[in-house]
């Protein structure tokens, strides 16, 4: 039998719901096999072991009382620094936050604990959700299972990493320009960014409020179902979350597709991609042709404008977003003796945010700044518009579009630090879809060079099912999803202490 | 005013405009649930993640404060667009906890409308360039302790809603911007939707400022006037900024853009900020916040819940109740006064409404409103009812109590909380009717005055007067004099 961290949620589920293992085996397993990859892997800015230990015997409890339970129920995942989690800290990877611990829990981290799911933890990032590499952390960089000289991507690294580990069943990350789909992608998971308002933001740390969306990282299309959901659906604390009824996600992995129109956008696959990612994915139509898709060509030729308009949306909503952290009211204060108010927050934000965060805040405040906000905010706002334009008149003739993730395989960690634009670029194919607020999905399609690649699914507001029931079918013709990353242990296995 | 100040003031004319906030009596804040009302609560306990700005917090709009934002609208004459929405205003400052302030920018809930004031006589409407909704900030106390200064952020009042009110530049006198800040709180206060308390800073008036030669089409230089916390420190600080003005005109020397600030006790306005260019606030589309759809329905909704206005009430009293202009302005004034005058005419036993209600006028705006002024107290919570004044108006109409009585009944009644009928019976209050009685009182008044009754013969009118007197002092007050004086005139003429 394979080892319980192996495990799909699936799987472990129902072994749970037979009672053959135990909430707090399982979530012990995990325990351990962090304990061995940690190490290496480096996933965690915090490891919640008792309170993990507390809620899963929880669990046994309960079900050893009869008590119904969902799926979810004694299921150990993680979940990224930037969620609030009650009375656990949460420091999106900042010096800004480093000690801030929420006196309240995000929504979806009440879902969760509705659904009786186990957190171990929370996941690096880059400081703020802002990189693609986990190395813009202020703790460290978190590594890839798969090649520990390697990045995970980023921005939601760590949680990438610990599916991807063995370290987490499922983890949650964010994602406003690819930072779930991309670390997906570079780590061999299953990453969804759903539909803008699909999943509630309410106590998701602000990055750039128009694009920012939650997203799970699974080991299949059927455990991305079960993570949906439990998250998706309206929340009144939340205004731009949409009231639209949940559907069943599962009901929705029929495993078939045949007669589905998936769109090949050529914008996608143009030069810039590595011949190996690009391979990968031509592969995969041709295995979604092979099982009844009509696949046909389509242009989204307002793609090329995105990054741009992204660099400076993004900017624009972060420089008031991260205004608020001055020192005043919790988070990191400057000691320095300061001559004026306006002196003590420069000292404040200049020590506690890293250069990659000042730098975006510059960007967003120049951009928005009296006199250039027609030529850039305003005008990346129409940019947005054409790129929304786009993706409605493809999806008019298509179910689903499908593209790389990344235009490369998971990059060496200070490969592109130094070069912020080139560091830009991971995102081209995922960007758009958070400027237009649609969903996209990254699933495994293979390898190249032994690094996994992602193939992006694209899908119209509202489209999960449409993404999950072409991921399954993807799923049970190939089983690159199950490949695990040999991740070298730092301890020998089995509890230590 | 000195003759070379008179000419100063023909010479220029003055441009005033005002921007009005007012906070809104909703029951929570704009964008989180915390209570709205800070009142009498300790420092930071009126907060929660939401309003102090936590990060991952999320704001959702307080219906109640756009029904109020559109009531205002409508009675402002305004035109309520179907598309509004939210901007951040960003800048730094403590009291400001996400370092930006949820407010309008573009396109404002509303626009354009008209409120009229009334002068000499006259009618004049100031436009309404806008109304908008937006958060407060928390409040800042600055303190020394013991050579070290250091200052508390009280978030109580962030995020409470505000309304901001700006008119055009249409008022030409401090005396009209007076009238217009008390119609426009009169207006407030009947809509119910803020308290219109400018001393408790629930509403609160900056003023934009300048003088220009008379007949000169383009305005002059101005400057912003803030710290004007009553209707009379808004008429004296502008009429010291433009006398200002002038002044510095006339020397030779140009006004500066900046904003100064009325200093109450010393009578003057003081430099506080020059504003080299406008501030940038770098204003954008708040993404938290939908797009605001005001559709028809609602605002017809709340157009058909709309409740009498000043004006309206102003009118219906002269009209119905016979009032004086005059009168009908002052009792309407105030939505509570209002209520309290028509309560208490129909409260009361007269058959002449006319007659009555003129009684009521009287003594609302009389020594009623003398007793509640000298005790700071408000009509609202006066402790003669309407049914109380009403009472005591019945009582004199009966002739229980003369006129003089009943003022001393009413500061009784008032001190005590009293009804008068209780306060008559248990001070022995009455008046002296019976004729008998006073018939042999008047008899000796006239036996024991034989100086007064010669004067009388001689035709001195005011021997009568001096007989009353005395048949009053007999009685301590207690005659009434319209039995009294056919009585004298009487038993004169037979004497």
């Amino acid at each position: 039998m394979a080892e319980l961290w192996q495990l799909t949620i699936s799987e472990a589920s129902e072994l749970l719901r037979r009672r053959e293992i135990s909430a707090v085996e399982l979530t012990r397993a995990h325990l351990d096999r962090i304990e061995q990859v940690e190490g290496n892997v480096r996933a965690f800015v915090t490891v919640t072991e008792a309170e993990a230990t507390r809620e899963a015997e929880q669990v046994d409890r309960l079900r050893s009382e009869g008590a119904e339970l969902g799926p979810l129920a004694g299921i150990p995942i993680a979940i990224k620094d930037v969620i609030s989690t009650k009375g656990v800290r949460t420091t999106c990877s900042s010096r800004m936050l480093e000690h801030y611990t929420p006196p309240f829990d995000a929504t979806v981290m009440n879902r969760l604990h509705d659904a009786r799911a186990i957190m171990l933890g929370k996941t690096n990032m880059d400081e703020f959700a802002m990189g693609s590499s986990t190395e813009n952390s202020a703790f460290f960089p978190t590594r890839n299972p798969w090649d520990l000289e390697r990045t995970p991507g980023g921005s939601s690294g760590g949680s990438a990493s610990a599916v991807a580990a063995g370290e987490a069943m499922a983890a949650l990350g964010s994602d406003t320009g690819g930072s779930v789909r991309q670390p997906g992608a570079l780590t061999n998971t299953v990453a969804l960014k759903p539909t803008y308002g699909r999943v509630s933001r309410f106590g998701l740390i602000a990055f750039a409020s128009s694009l920012d969306q939650i997203g799970p990282f699974t080991r299949s299309a059927r455990d991305m179902a079960l993570m949906m959901q439990a998250i998706a659906g309206y929340d009144r604390l939340d205004s731009t979350s949409i009231n639209a009824p949940v559907p069943n996600y599962a009901e929705a992995l029929t495993g078939d597709v045949k007669g589905l129109r998936i769109g090949v956008p050529s914008e996608y696959f143009v030069e810039g991609t590595e011949p190996g990612v690009r391979a990968v994915v031509e592969q995969a139509i041709e295995t979604l042709k092979s099982l009844g898709a009509e696949v046909g060509e389509c242009s989204l030729p307002h793609t090329r404008y995105g990054v741009a308009a992204y660099y400076i949306i993004a900017p624009a909503e972060c420089s008031a977003n991260l205004a608020r952290y001055d020192g005043v009211k919790y988070g990191f204060s400057s000691k320095q003796p300061a001559g004026s108010l306006i002196d003590y927050m420069s000292e404040t934000r200049g020590a506690g945010f890293g250069s990659e965060v000042k730098r975006r805040i510059m960007l967003g405040a120049y951009a928005l700044s009296s006199g250039y906000y027609d030529a850039y905010y305003l005008k990346a706002e129409k940019v947005r518009t054409l790129i929304k334009r786009d993706f409605d008149s493809a999806f008019e003739r298509f179910d689903a579009l499908i593209s790389p993730t990344s235009p490369s395989v998971a990059f060496k960690i200070g490969e592109k630090i130094a070069d912020p634009y080139a560091m830009y670029l991971n995102d081209v194919f995922t960007i758009p879809a958070n400027l237009s607020g649609i969903c996209g999905l990254s699933m495994p399609g293979g390898f190249s060079d032994g690094l996994p690649v992602g193939v992006q699914l694209l899908g119209p507001a509202l489209g999960e099912p449409m993404l999950l029931r072409i991921a399954d079918a993807f799923e049970q013709a190939t089983d690159y999803h199950k490949q695990m990353a040999a991740t070298p242990s730092t301890k020998k296995k089995g509890r230590s202490r | 005013m000195t003759t070379a100040e008179a000419t100063a003031a023909t010479d220029y004319e003055l441009v005033i405009g005002l921007e009005v906030h007012s906070q809104l009596l909703t029951a929570s804040k704009m964008f989180c649930r915390c209570p709205a009302d800070y009142a009498n609560a300790a420092p930071n306990t009126h907060c929660c993640p939401i309003c102090m700005g936590f990060p991952g917090v999320l704001p959702v709009i307080n219906e109640q404060a756009v029904d109020f934002m559109i009531m205002t609208a409508l009675a402002l004459h305004c035109e309520i667009p179907d598309f509004s929405k939210f901007d951040r205003k960003n800048y730094f400052y403590p009291d400001l906890p996400k370092g930006y302030q949820i407010s309008q920018y573009d396109r404002p809930l509303s626009h354009d409308g008209y409120l009229t004031i009334h002068l000499n006589g006259a009618e004049k409407r100031i436009g309404i360039t806008r109304v908008h909704l937006e958060e407060d900030t928390g409040r800042l106390a600055h303190l020394d302790g013991g050579g070290d200064r250091y200052s508390l952020v009280d978030l109580n009042r962030a995020g409470t809603p505000l309304m901001e009110i700006v008119s055009e530049p249409d008022m030409r006198s401090p005396e009209e911007a007076r009238l217009y800040m008390e119609k426009l709180r009169s207006i407030l206060v009947y809509l119910g939707v803020s308290s219109g308390k400018m001393e408790e800073a629930a509403l609160r008036c900056d003023a934009n400022v300048s003088v220009r030669p008379r007949g000169q089409a383009e305005f002059g230089v101005k400057t912003e006037i803030k710290n004007m916390n009553s209707f009379r420190a808004v008429e004296r600080a502008l009429t010291y900024e433009a006398q200002r003005q002038i002044e510095e005109l006339k020397a030779g020397r140009r006004i500066v853009q900046s904003t100064r600030g009325w200093i109450e006790d010393r009578g003057i306005t003081v430099l506080q900020r020059v504003k080299e260019n406008s501030d940038d606030y770098r204003y954008f589309p708040e993404p938290d916040l939908p797009p605001l759809v005001v559709s028809r329905e609602w605002v017809a909704r709340l157009q058909a819940q709309l409740p009498e206005l000043p004006d309206a009430a102003r009118e219906r009293f002269e009209r119905d109740y016979g009032l004086s202009t005059y009168d009908a302005e002052q009792l309407t004034a105030e939505r509570a006064m209002a209520d309290y005058f028509e309560a208490a005419v129909k409260a009361g036993k007269a058959s002449d409404t006319h007659a009555r209600a003129k009684a009521v006028a009287n003594w609302t705006l009389g020594d009623l409103r003398r007793l509640l002024n000298t005790a700071s107290l408000d009509i609202s919570v006066s402790t003669i009812t309407p049914a109380g004044l009403a009472e005591l108006l019945d009582l004199m109409d009966a002739g229980t109590i003369s006129g003089k009585q009943a003022k001393d009944v009413l500061e009784k009644a008032f001190a005590s909380g009293a009804a008068p009928s209780a306060v008559v019976a248990a001070e022995g209050i009455s008046q002296l009717s019976d004729t008998g009685e006073l018939e042999s009182i008047v008899d000796a008044v006239i036996a024991e005055n034989p100086k007064a009754v010669d004067d009388f013969r001689a035709g001195k009118s005011s021997a009568v007067q001096f007989l009353m007197g005395q048949v009053m002092k007999r009685t301590k007050g207690r005659a009434r004099p319209d039995v009294v004086t056919p009585l004298l005139q009487s038993k004169l003429s037979q004497a």
